[in-house]
């Protein structure tokens, strides 16, 4: 079992969704999260005042799968969310040690 | 015959006589009446939400509630404190002490009855005195609760509302009285103050100054970044204060008629104006026009007719509101780095110096020659002079009471919260409640 993390472009959530769904993905959870990579900030002007905003807004979308799909969601969620330009986000692939269904008790794959 | 001329002449003197009873008692128009009401609450409504809201969404969201509660509540202080002793010492005759404030004569309202009456600006045009009572309180109530903006986020909420109460007695009333009252020094000068440039707004501006100096900076300014929390509040607010500032300008005409219309008109024109030279230097400078700015532009605007609204004509109004918008961004971000003072809102900036602007103006565009409707005995340079003697006078007489008054507090009760509330945020620490849940 894999959990894959993708941090992506806000507005390429409903490509991914399609794209793994047809993959015969199930599940995913999904957060708004702001944070920093190579891009750079941005300003904003208040009467004049200068903030300089580090962190831009992405989507962070997590999803729990058995290790023989990885290669091919990973590399779907990658195709419809590049963009070629800088700040398109990251995918993390990590184990996943134990998983547990709450309604029914179910664990390992079968939970996921 | 002789009978005949006899009686001619009986009727005409009880005529005359019947003349002269009916300019004695002249009856308030039921039109005037009315729009002295409506003026009224539309500037209820420039303060709560209107101004409220303005500074609201100015704010941290962790001082959002603090802001709203200052703003109402001190409206509501004042409210009180005007129908107990400030309309007397405002509007009464002070006898030897006349030139600077009223006395206590009215105070309660003693004597002031549904039939009493007010003097308009035109002979034998009077409205309900009651309508002047209730329409000047609104003015007292929001230039007090204007002071907020440059106290924001780390003010004590009992210090605010102690100065509230003192500046109100010591600086409000006897600058209105000096500007308005006959009798008053800046009144029998010939200052032209028509909706309150320097009682309202040079007045309240430089308490703020005064205050955001002494309280010092917030905590984190200059390193913490702080943004506005929330800027459709603000366009809220300052949409609220534009409506609100027709009651305010065009209401202080006392009498519906043409000046009235005037007066509406410039609050519009001026206003657009002030919007328009905000957004395009600030376009020019920082690259982008933002929304801010628009609606700063737009109050500065109302802030320079204000004293003008219903002297000058609209190209003249259209002149000042642009002034006061382009000096004012200058204000905000120039004039206030040289200060090096953490006002946070800008009140000085915005309405001490857009009111120094409109005093001033006021003294060039109510010239006939262009297109104000000119005052008897006009000149400009003698009205410009007379003018900024008023702005002295509001400036430094604001500046001393306000400073005295902060000081004082500060080694009683204490001007601002703890540190650690104050990165807590008064919404929780001073008043037990947040604006947002998740």
């Amino acid at each position: 079992m894999k959990l894959v993390t993708a941090i992506i472009r806000t507005h390429k959530l409903a490509d991914l969704e399609l794209a793994v769904a047809l993959l015969g993905v199930q599940g995913m959870t999904v957060t708004e999260v702001s944070g920093y990579g190579v891009q750079d900030g941005h300003d904003e002007f208040y009467r004049g005042t200068q903030i300089t905003v580090e962190s831009v807004p992405r989507i962070q979308v997590q999803i729990a799968i058995d290790s023989a799909f990885v290669e091919p969601v990973v590399e779907a969620i990658a195709n419809v969310t590049r963009t070629g330009k800088i700040g398109d986000g990251r995918i993390f692939v990590t184990a996943i040690e134990q998983a547990i269904r709450i309604r029914t008790g179910e664990t390992g794959v079968a939970a996921t | 015959m002789i009978k005949i001329c006899t009686a001619a002449l009986m009727l005409l003197a009880s005529f005359g006589s019947a003349l002269a009873t009916a300019e004695e008692l002249a009856v308030p128009e039921k039109g005037d009446t009315t729009w002295m009401m409506v003026s009224t609450l539309l500037v209820i409504l420039m303060t709560v939400p209107g101004l409220a809201l303005f500074y609201g969404g100015l704010v941290r969201s962790k001082n959002m509630l603090s802001v709203l509660t200052q703003v109402f509540s001190i409206f509501c202080l004042i409210s009180i404190l005007w129908v107990i002793y400030g309309y007397s010492l405002a509007f009464g005759d002070g006898g030897s002490f006349n030139w600077m404030i009223g006395d206590l004569s009215k105070a309660f309202l003693a004597g002031v009855t549904p039939e009493s009456t007010a003097a308009t600006f035109t002979d034998g045009v009077v409205i309900p005195e009651l309508a002047f009572v209730a329409f000047q309180l609104t003015f007292g109530g929001i230039t007090t609760a204007l002071i907020v903006g440059g106290l924001a986020e780390r003010i004590k909420f009992s210090a605010l509302l102690v100065f509230s109460a003192l500046w109100f007695t010591f600086s409000y009333l006897p600058i209105a009285h000096m500007v308005w009252a006959t009798g008053g020094f800046l009144f029998e000068k010939g200052d032209l103050d028509f909706a309150g440039g320097t009682v309202v707004h040079i007045n309240a501006g430089v308490a703020a100054l005064v205050g955001a100096l002494v309280l010092g900076k917030r905590v984190g300014f200059g390193r913490d970044p702080m943004p506005p929390h929330n800027l459709p509040f603000t366009l809220i607010g300052a949409s609220l204060l534009w409506v609100g500032w027709f009651g305010f300008n065009a209401g202080s005409n006392l009498e519906a008629n043409g000046f009235a219309v005037l007066a509406l008109l410039n609050t519009i024109v001026a206003t657009a104006a002030g919007a328009l030279g905000w957004m395009f230097v600030e376009w020019l400078t920082s690259k982008k026009p933002s929304l801010l700015g628009v609606v700063s532009g737009a109050i500065s605007g109302l802030v320079a007719i204000t004293p003008a609204a219903g002297l000058v004509g609209p190209m003249g109004a259209i002149a000042l509101g642009l002034l006061g918008g382009v000096i004012c961004l200058w204000a905000v971000t120039g004039l206030k780095k040289m200060l090096g003072v953490d006002e946070s809102l800008d009140v000085f900036g915005i309405h001490g110096i857009g009111g120094i602007v409109g005093a001033i103006g006021t003294g060039v565009f109510v010239s006939p020659a262009l297109g104000g409707v000119g005052v008897d005995d006009y000149a400009m340079g003698a009205q410009v002079l007379t003018q900024t003697i008023g702005v002295l006078v509001a400036v430094g007489w604001s500046g001393t009471v306000s400073f005295v008054l902060f000081k004082l507090i500060d080694l009683v009760i204490g001007l601002r919260v703890k540190e650690e509330e104050e990165r807590e945020g008064l919404d929780t620490v001073s008043h037990g409640e947040r604006a947002y849940t998740n």
